[in-house]
């Protein structure tokens, strides 16, 4: 058996104070009735600040207990998380989530401007910024004719806007998304994907992306991390060298898009098929 | 228009059923059984007059201040209960007994320790008004959504905001359907208190009535009972539609799908 103790192979880290996230051994256990579920064995990468990067991984593969982790709202069994030098040990006011279930994380009794105001004023942003920040986050994602709407008179897809544009306008450094499309057709889809590169590109923040879905992590990331099966380690930390000027017609047909998708595709396959990464699977025979 | 169509609605049953009644006592003699006429002079002439302030008014008063009194003390402890978990596992059986006593059979045990007293009929109102209350809060509270719930926590929403913009509005509906049996127990406890022992109020003017055999009075004593039971569901409902409003709008839009 693999000692528990062996590093497992590291995502990209980052030397000294360059991370804006950084994630370092980090290991969850639910403890259960039933006994132990190792749900992540060892995890460590950096982002950088301004970094778009996704993660993906076979389905139960821990990327929302990684997420709960990175986001305060769970605590590792082992290692640490910290944003910005500091360590994590509750939801850090710096950080912004955004949760796969739209109809569950917007206040169904506050109309769509209220929801987004809410985090702010309860920050004590003075009533003029509040109005601004708002103002531009709901332009930004589209909503500027529905703040009088209540969440549930809205589509899933502008459920899901709603939701970004609280986020944006709470001025996060780090955005963590958690399957954000999974529930959304697939024409509402490509234009959430368009709009988070372009939200991400005007507003300089870092982005962690996870999904199951390979093309999109691959079309909207700078990088991508490929989880393995549980007890999840890293199975590869790929750099997405495609340009940075994307849209869904021309960067999903280029020679490399498909390239990178089908690596990635064949990482996903590995790692369902219990595959581990070189360095672990040395150290476990 | 649309007002005209609504009251017509609200008023023909009522109408129809006071035709039938006044058919069936034409020519009536029992003397338990008033007809119509006779009823509407009595309430006018027992009700319009001094016994609108000694005994109506009273009433009133101990209902409302019983009422809110539980409904506040409810929502309250149930919220404190519901949040913390050990709070919740040490209270449960005992709010289960509790609640399972017939409130009435405390009017005796009250009337010993408080003596016959204004307080001692709002304490039976809120003894027995609490429960669904209470219960329906702490069960409310629980049934927070975890994807709402790590939201606000994400965006820093904790303690009294948390309360304000979290849990109050979540545990709305519940809390809600806890009020509403809340103030038809209210209603009934207000009567009893007042039989049993009292110089003043509906209970003790009905009950008076029957004993001193002036059966159209009676009857008239309960027609307001009735009439203030309806007017507390048309405030409740008034009240409800607006607190959850968007209860009712997400109900509809699921329910549509």
């Amino acid at each position: 058996m693999q000692s528990e103790t062996t590093p497992a192979p590291a995502g990209k880290t980052l030397p000294g104070n360059e991370a804006m996230l950084s994630v370092r051994n980090m290991k969850k256990v639910y403890k259960t009735d039933g006994g132990d579920i190792e749900a992540v064995r060892n995890l460590t990468f950096d982002l950088k600040a301004g970094e778009l990067a996704c993660l993906v991984g076979p389905s139960g593969s821990g990327k929302t207990t990684l997420l709960k982790c990175i986001a305060g709202l769970m605590a590792p069994t082992e290692g640490e998380v910290l944003l910005d030098g500091v360590k994590v040990s509750g939801p850090p006011k710096k950080m912004a989530v955004v949760f796969q279930e739209y109809g569950r994380s917007l206040f169904p009794w506050m109309r769509v401007r209220e929801n987004v105001e809410l985090p702010l004023k309860n920050q004590g942003v003075p009533k003029a910024e509040r109005d601004r920040l708002v103002d531009d986050a709901l332009e930004a994602v589209g909503l500027a004719h529905v703040p009088q709407s209540y969440p549930w008179q809205l589509s899933g897809g502008m459920q899901q806007r709603v939701a970004i544009a609280r986020a944006v306008a709470y001025q996060p450094e780090v955005l963590l998304m958690d399957e954000p499309f999974a529930a959304v057709d697939a024409q509402t889809r490509a234009d959430l994907e368009d709009l988070i590169r372009t939200v991400w590109r005007k507003l300089g923040v870092t982005v962690l992306f996870v999904t199951h879905d390979i093309d999109e992590s691959v079309y909207l990331g700078e990088r991508v991390i490929i989880l393995s099966s549980s007890p999840t380690v890293i199975q590869e930390d790929l750099t997405i060298d495609l340009p940075d000027e994307r849209d869904q017609l021309n960067t999903r047909s280029l020679p490399r898009f498909t390239e990178l998708r089908h690596h990635v595709y064949e990482q996903i396959q590995l790692a369902k098929a219990g595959h581990r990464p070189t360095a672990a699977a040395q150290a476990g025979h | 228009m649309r007002f005209l169509k609504t009251l017509g609605y609200v008023l023909a049953l009522p109408l129809i059923l006071v035709a039938i009644w006044w058919v069936s006592t034409l020519g009536e003699t029992n003397f338990f059984v008033p007809t119509p006429a006779l009823l509407a002079e009595a309430f006018a002439e027992t009700w319009l007059g001094d016994r609108i302030l000694s005994d109506v008014l009273p009433s009133i008063g101990r209902l409302v201040v019983g009422v809110s009194s539980a409904i506040i003390f409810g929502i309250v402890t149930g919220l404190l209960i519901g949040s913390v978990k050990w709070l919740r596992d040490l209270t449960e059986p005992v709010l289960e007994f509790f609640r399972a006593i017939p409130p009435p059979v405390l009017v005796p045990v009250l009337m010993l320790l408080m003596g016959i007293s204004d307080s001692m009929k709002v304490v039976v109102i809120i003894s027995g008004c609490i429960w669904p209350v209470l219960l329906n809060t702490i069960e409310g509270v629980r049934a927070i959504d975890g994807v709402l719930s790590d939201s606000a926590h994400t965006y820093g929403i904790q303690g009294w905001a948390r309360v304000k913009y979290l849990v109050l509005p979540s545990a709305g509906p519940q809390i809600m359907a806890g009020i509403r049996q809340c103030l038809s127990i209210g209603l009934i406890l207000m009567v009893i208190s007042e039989m049993f022992a009292s110089s003043s109020g509906l209970g003790f003017a009905i009950v008076q009535f029957q004993r001193s055999f002036a059966i159209p009075e009676m009857w008239s004593g309960i027609v307001i009972l009735g009439l203030i039971g309806v007017a507390m569901s048309f405030i409740f409902q008034w009240t409800e539609r607006r607190v959850l409003r968007w209860y009712h709008g997400l109900r509809e839009v699921e329910n549509a799908i």
